[in-house]
């Protein structure tokens, strides 16, 4: 391995950003390692069907489109390697990358990370993942079967985890703060057809019960302060996410939400460190745009190491 | 090359697991489950390289629900490692094959 430690980029995750980066920039004839904490595929691997992603009408599931992204990269030359980053610094004009074993070298990196599912930050919510709690309606659906369930969220994400448990759920309450949703207007519909589909608006968790499993949930009504008891086996926290950007601070400016700001060529500002895909502010959290922002981030790389000469 | 798992039922599960002369992890798993599928490379090659040391095994939940119920499993992937019939650890969602040996080599 000590040879291919060497390469022209070093792109930080392997979901659909990173990846379709690393189409362009196999073909670019860059030496290409992506580094991945978990599996190729990425946050969009807990959705059951992606339904909007250009040129599959009937929908396209995840799993097996990530694969095809996956080899679509490699017969361009990229290589994949399973660790996660713990550290990036400059030194000789090169960006290093710590790994948990080893540092990787290369003139330009382009950061694809991505996001994690936040977490409501309320006692039990840890303790009972995999007892209850779930970010992965796809995943857990299926565990709770004609008994009555949580999600709580008002994105598109919350509407189509809420609809999906319909199909096991008898009964879903969707959780949400404000007075309307976020989501398009579409899932609003499909919602509000749904007569399984409960809302709760206005509406927060104060408190999560349980010991060995989830039990129950106490509820609070902004507007009137109000609280009550709802008695659910699960709960499907879907309120959004987190950049998994911690490793840049105080390295790239970002904005309120941890996101690294990028220009249109999806430069940081650092020289030869880019940014794409969810963790960067240019990207709506879609699939679509994951992919646009990660192209845009190979081709600038691309172009910026043939300006050092140091590519052939 | 690393091979596909052995499969465990309800059937099966206390002479594999409960019973077993080593330390065995369980992969609960589901056709659904998208993260499942992209653990069970990592998984196969754990196998693969621990040898006689540790058995790994995986448990349909949608074929068999008395060992999930049992252990409150409802969340997959969910890996449990039992030792002498006992519960040592547990893992909920997908992580990298080095977190999880990491985190069960102390009881190989």
């Amino acid at each position: 391995m000590t040879m291919s430690d060497a390469y022209d980029v070093l792109i930080l995750g392997a979901g659909p950003a990173g990846m379709a980066a690393a189409v362009y920039t196999g073909r670019a004839r860059l030496n290409t390692l992506i580094l991945e904490k978990a599996v190729p595929g990425g946050q969009i691997l807990m959705t059951d069907l992606v339904e909007n992603y250009p040129g599959f009408p009937e929908g396209v599931v995840p799993m097996q489109l990530m694969e095809h992204f996956r080899k679509h990269a490699e017969k361009f030359g990229a290589k994949f390697e399973t660790d996660e980053v713990r550290a990036l610094r400059r030194e000789n004009n090169l960006w290093v990358v710590s790994g948990e074993s080893k540092d990787y070298r290369a003139p330009a990196v382009i950061v694809a990370t991505g996001s994690a599912y936040k977490h409501l930050g309320l006692a039990n919510e840890g303790r009972l993942i995999g007892r209850g709690v779930s970010y992965c309606a796809t995943c857990d659906g299926a565990f709770f079967r004609d008994v009555p369930i949580a999600v709580v969220g008002g994105g598109d994400n919350a509407l189509t985890e809420a609809l999906f448990l319909t199909k096991f759920a008898g009964k879903v309450y969707l959780i949400h703060r404000r007075d309307k949703f976020r989501a398009v207007k579409i899932l609003c519909e499909r919602v509000a057809a749904n007569p399984k589909v409960e809302v709760l608006w206005e509406t927060v968790i104060q408190a999560i019960h349980g010991d060995s499993k989830l039990e129950a949930l106490t509820l609070k009504n902004i507007r009137t302060g109000a609280t009550s008891k709802v008695e659910v086996e699960g709960l499907f926290v879907s309120i959004g996410m987190t950049p998994s950007t911690g490793f840049l601070k105080d390295l790239v400016p970002m904005n309120e939400w941890g996101q690294v700001k990028v220009n249109q060529r999806m430069e940081t500002g650092q020289p030869g460190l880019y940014a794409a895909g969810d963790c960067c502010d240019a990207c709506p959290q879609q699939m679509a745009t994951a992919v646009g922002t990660g192209v845009a981030a190979a081709l600038a790389v691309d172009a910026y190491l043939q300006g050092l000469g140091s590519v052939a | 090359m690393a091979g596909e798992l052995h499969d465990v039922t309800d059937a099966t599960f206390e002479q594999e697991v409960l019973k077993s002369e080593v330390p065995v992890l369980v992969d609960f798993w589901a056709v659904w489950c998208a993260p499942c599928k992209a653990i069970a490379p990592a998984l196969e090659q754990i196998a693969a390289a621990q040898g006689g040391k540790l058995k790994v095994v995986k448990l349909n939940v949608e074929e068999n629900m008395n060992v999930p119920t049992r252990y409150g499993v409802r969340g997959v992937p969910t890996l449990l490692l039992f030792k002498n019939g006992d519960v040592k650890e547990t893992f909920v969602g997908s992580l990298s094959k080095d977190k999880i040996l990491s985190a069960i080599t102390e009881y190989l």
